[in-house]
């Protein structure tokens, strides 16, 4: 049995703790009224270019009071929208902040729920020893989902500006959302979100539930039912995920679409929570908790990082590349305003989930050694969550994107609950399969 | 030169793998070992070295991404500069994406076939080659144990019907 180390818990709570104020700060500090996220505006650009654009920007608030009562009716209308889409997009940069952090630990907890979903179908001879790992991690859907759900609620409620389709006025002057309102309606739109997570929640209650039973059975009958509704969730959840993509993500950019988006976003959570389930193993494991892990099992996990990897850039170049190529307007902007405004994430991003575990994982025996694994996981992890940052931020707060408070306090909160939960989880039952008839292949496996 | 050679037959591979760690427990240098297939850690037991043949696939693979590059940016920016349907020929960083595809196939292409041939040429394996097959049934059932002789053929004989060959034969062999 794993006992949660004090220590660990109490950094869990920490973390939770400060994320919880950060975000509370870019909450608080958020603009409220135009003139506030003026203001903001032209002290940030104070701060960086020692107070030149000042003056500016008083005689641009000159020129737009005179305006009031001359004959620039229609500039003055202009200047209005553009000021109330910059305080929408101030207003949304705690939000978005929150938003990114939550659905990128939640999109670990699915990662890893497929991740075990296609062992189980596969019948994988090495892996069965890390079934408790994986089962441990997948805990984190049910708080996890919650939040999400409550997140595109609120957003439903119009208590943020980060999906404009929900915005009854918008859609109003816009024929192409009215196209798709068929589909990209609230209540259509939390109706799926519901029968996602219900869907993916369920499958791991109850594999979970026959993983156990297994355990003190007698017989197979526990393992095969798993083997069955592990086959049928993954049909499941290719469908679910991919319109979970466009719903969740793509829907930040509803005049945007690409067919090959919900691969994009599932090789991302795949190989962000096989990372997951490679470091976990090996905290655990060098805690003394999982003795009969070997290097075999970890240099396949790291097989795994390094594969999905490269599965994960052809997908983005996939995507990047044809976009790019064909140039048409209406689908080039997506990347266009990544690369105008985005330039550092965007290319840091492709190093750390490319180059950096393409050339260090490459080295078969450097797969086995456990500090190399989990540093190359911390990369990937960081990574993958500017990748998430990278689709969300320039669709809800554009070009008023920094990483400051909101944003780190998002990863600490998350962070601290999704290792609360997931070490929490792993207490609750023996770290290893009894009777899995695999368990003992898993536990000679040697590569 | 020619000189005598022990050849010890098996015809289980299991048998085979503790014959060989007899053998070399005992300190005698195995020359070869012949099978029908791959067995699984024959290798580690006869005390092998690890191939070298990824790392020499990596650097083709590394040529292979040069001379991509190379011929890419010879041709599309510096030789003829041309406006193809728009696409930005100003420098090769502009139009990369669009090179890529090439650059991928060319890294593969140098390493899958260099390593290949590098792998012939080291194991000396061409169209007309002499087979160096010692005895015929090396290729259906049964394995086959080369141990050099240097005087000690009794000492060698009893070592080797101990481990559980089922044939023993001394030849001389053409080196």
């Amino acid at each position: 049995m794993y006992t949660f180390s004090n220590r660990l818990k109490i950094g869990s709570f920490i973390a939770m703790g400060l994320g919880l104020i950060f975000l509370a700060i870019g909450f608080v500090s958020a603009p409220s009224t135009v003139e506030e996220a003026k203001a903001m505006v032209v002290s940030a650009h104070d701060d960086g270019h020692g107070g030149g654009h000042a003056e500016e920007a008083a005689s641009h608030d000159g020129d737009q009071s005179h305006g009031k009562s001359t004959a620039h009716g229609s500039d003055e209308g202009h200047d209005d929208s553009h000021d109330e889409h910059l305080l929408h997009q101030l207003q949304n940069k705690p939000w978005a902040a929150l938003y990114v952090a939550a659905f990128f630990f939640f999109m670990i907890a699915l990662g890893v729920l497929a991740f075990y979903a296609v062992q189980r179908a596969s019948q994988a001879g090495w892996s069965p020893l890390l079934f408790r790992v994986m089962e441990g991690i997948t805990a984190y859907l049910v708080p996890g989902g919650i939040i999400v759900f409550v997140i595109l609620v609120l957003s439903v409620l119009h208590m943020n500006h980060m999906f404009v389709w929900m915005d009854a006025d918008t859609v109003a002057h816009d024929k192409l959302l009215q196209g798709k309102a068929g589909y990209l309606n609230p209540t259509f739109f939390l109706v799926r979100a519901a029968i996602f997570l219900g869907g993916w929640i369920f499958y791991r209650e109850y594999s979970r539930k026959l993983s156990l039973a297994q355990d003190q059975s007698d017989d197979n009958t526990n393992f095969v039912k798993n083997f069955r509704w592990s086959a049928g969730f993954l049909v499941f959840y290719l469908i679910t995920e991919s319109m979970m993509s466009w719903d969740w993500i793509m829907s930040l950019d509803p005049h945007w679409f690409s067919t090959l988006f919900g691969w994009y976003i599932f090789a991302s959570m795949f190989v962000s929570g096989i990372t997951v389930i490679a470091m976990i193993t090996i905290y655990l494991k060098s805690k003394g908790y999982l003795e009969d892990v070997n290097d075999s099992h970890i240099h396949d996990l790291a097989k795994f990082m390094f594969g999905i990897s490269i599965f994960w850039t052809y997908l983005w170049f996939s995507q990047f590349m044809l976009i790019w190529y064909a140039n048409i307007p209406e689908e080039v902007t997506y990347f266009v305003a990544r690369f105008q405004d985005y330039k550092l994430p965007f290319f840091t991003m492709l190093a750390m989930n490319f180059i950096f575990p393409l050339l260090l994982l490459m080295n078969s025996d450097y797969k086995r050694i456990n500090w190399f694994v989990v540093m190359t996981g911390i990369v990937l992890l960081l990574g993958h969550y500017l990748d998430v940052f990278n689709m969300v931020m320039p669709a809800t707060v554009g070009d008023q994107w920094s990483f400051g408070l909101p944003e780190m306090g998002g990863i600490l909160f998350f962070g601290g609950l999704f290792t609360f939960w997931v070490f929490n989880a792993l207490t609750k039952v023996p770290l290893q399969p009894k009777r899995n008839p695999f368990i003992e292949e898993s536990r000679q496996f040697h590569y | 030169m020619a000189s005598k050679v022990i050849q010890a037959l098996y015809t289980d591979d299991d048998v085979l793998m503790h014959a060989v760690k007899k053998v070399r427990a005992a300190h005698h240098h195995i020359e070869e070992v012949y099978t029908p297939f791959p067995v699984h850690g024959l290798d580690k037991a006869m005390g092998l070295e690890d191939t070298r043949i990824a790392i020499t696939s990596f650097m083709y693979g590394c040529l292979g991404l040069a001379v991509a590059i190379v011929m890419m940016n010879y041709i599309m920016i510096e030789d003829w500069p041309q406006d193809i349907g728009g696409k930005p020929s100003f420098s090769y960083l502009e139009n990369m994406p669009a090179f890529v595809p090439i650059m991928f196939e060319m890294t593969v292409f140098f390493a899958a076939h260099l390593m290949v041939i590098t792998f012939y040429l080291r194991s000396r394996m061409w169209p007309f080659k002499k087979a160096e097959n010692p005895d015929k049934r090396t290729t259906d059932d049964h394995f086959l144990m080369e141990i050099g002789l240097h005087d000690n053929e009794k000492e060698l004989t009893d070592l080797l019907w101990e481990t559980g060959a089922v044939e023993i034969n001394v030849t001389e062999k053409d080196s």
